[in-house]
């Protein structure tokens, strides 16, 4: 009973490679405002994919996605990607700007002003919690979980509704990946963006996500709410909770799908 | 008569000789920057036109330069002053560098980069100016510095048409047999080329993105 559409909806989507193998086949799937849906499977599931579609980084086979109730494909795909913040495993700051260039990059090409952008970059740098000092400083002069916070206020930046996520905290050491977990969730709480959220690591699955999409072979086994992901009957999911439920978390390979 | 003394009693000539290499040099490696960075950029965008770009450039490499400055000899227009002629030939010979190297660079930018760009809205134009071309630029750069020095060396041969430079000397004193004359001519392009070498490797490093 919504009276407003998903925020992004799949309607029977496929994507196949121009060769013809099929990475993702026959998605329905709806995403809430204000929701943080994970997209959990292993490499290959087609949840990089999944995600990609979203912002037409990659064109649906068939099938269409709608984001607000209107179709993608009948969105200025430039204004489209503009509308969602993207944030992935390996950052991709700019090497040759300065965490203000680069978090400013979007507002800057959108027009604003000087002193607006100096004001929201200084406000994003608290939100992430990084010093006011290093908006100065260069990618290569950041540790890794600085790198990974500059890269979400960069996705933030034009404050987006809809925030894009691919394994951002995947190449992080434990302990970092456990404080930006904290910090996501505490930015959450207080921004309540529609946050779709790729990993294959159940734990990080279990304590971001409001609902679990898994995925396999590029197909969507279900989706669960964490509660329900680790009492489910599902084969698949059981055999997720077996592996990781054993209290250590194994390493994050790294891995992509 | 020793070459120092050749060099300071005729250093109204040799400063103007060297004047007309750097001309030389300059005008065509310009022509080359306008013409192959744009080439290059087109070949990295569209894999099509990396074969037959790359494939043609590197054709005109074969080709003897001495015979290159004779095939464009009875071409209208250019023949009418032999400069044009070496102007467009040491142009099509620095191409190859220029263009391999836009090429490499522009491909060599990191992929999360260019799609964490691609996926924040960026515009092609503005993907390829804000990211991918400053990110590229010592490479497409030490192209330049490539083809500078390559120049350079070329450049005396356009004496042999006419087109003046240092190579005058050098043609000079192969006529006359005289050592010192040859000297005189390849002695000051051999320290141009070595400068342009050292000023443009310093300028490139400069551009290294961090």
């Amino acid at each position: 009973m919504e009276p407003t559409p998903a925020a992004i909806e799949f309607c029977d989507v496929s994507y196949a490679l121009p060769n013809g193998h099929k990475l993702l086949s026959g998605l329905n799937l709806q995403v809430r405002r204000g929701e943080t849906l994970i997209l959990l499977g292993r490499s290959g599931s087609g949840k990089t994919t999944t995600l990609k579609l979203i912002n037409r980084l990659l064109q649906p086979t068939s099938g269409r996605i709608l984001v607000n109730g209107a179709p993608t494909v009948e969105s200025d795909v430039i204004r489209l990607r503009r509308s969602m913040g993207y944030v992935i495993q390996e950052v991709g700051l700019f090497p040759h700007y300065t965490v203000e260039r680069n978090i400013g990059l979007v507002p800057r090409i959108e027009g604003w002003s000087a002193e607006r952008i100096q004001l929201r970059v200084a406000q994003l740098l608290e939100l992430v919690g990084l010093d006011a000092a290093i908006v100065s400083r260069y990618p290569h002069q950041l540790s890794g979980g600085q790198r990974q916070r500059v890269g979400v206020a960069r996705a933030l930046a034009a404050d987006p509704a809809i925030l894009l996520m691919d394994e951002p905290f995947g190449a992080l050491d434990a302990l970092t990946r456990d404080q930006l977990q904290r910090e996501f969730l505490s930015l959450q709480q207080r921004l309540h963006k529609t946050v779709v959220f790729v990993t294959h690591d159940l734990h990080e699955a279990l304590r971001l996500g409001s609902r679990i999409a898994l995925m396999e072979a590029g197909q969507l086994v279900g989706i669960f709410t964490p509660q329900e992901f680790l009492h489910s009957s599902d084969p698949l999911a059981a055999a997720y909770v077996q592996a990781f439920g054993n209290g250590t978390t194994p390493a994050t390979s790294g891995g992509e799908s | 008569m020793n070459l120092m003394q050749f060099l300071i009693q005729n250093h109204g000539q040799v400063v103007e000789l060297t004047l007309e290499h750097l001309w030389l040099v300059g005008v065509s490696t310009l022509l080359a920057v306008l013409i192959g960075v744009p080439l290059g950029i087109l070949s990295a965008r569209r894999p099509l036109w990396n074969k037959p770009v790359l494939g043609s450039a590197n054709l005109v490499q074969t080709i003897p330069s001495l015979a290159l400055f004779g095939f464009l000899l009875p071409v209208p227009w250019l023949g009418e002053r032999a400069d044009r002629i070496a102007i467009l030939a040491l142009t099509l010979y620095a191409l190859l560098p220029v263009i391999r190297n836009t090429y490499t660079g522009i491909r060599g930018v990191d992929p999360a980069v260019v799609e964490a760009g691609r996926g924040m809205g960026l515009t092609d134009q503005q993907l390829l100016f804000q990211v991918e071309l400053p990110l590229a630029l010592n490479v497409i750069f030490s192209g330049v510095r490539v083809a500078v020095v390559v120049s350079v060396g070329l450049a005396t041969i356009a004496a042999a048409i006419g087109a003046g430079g240092l190579g005058e000397f050098i043609f000079r004193g192969l006529a006359m047999v005289n050592n010192q004359l040859i000297l005189a001519g390849a002695i000051p392009a051999a320290v141009l080329a070595l400068a342009a070498d050292f000023g443009l490797g310093w300028l490139e490093k400069r551009l290294r993105p961090r």
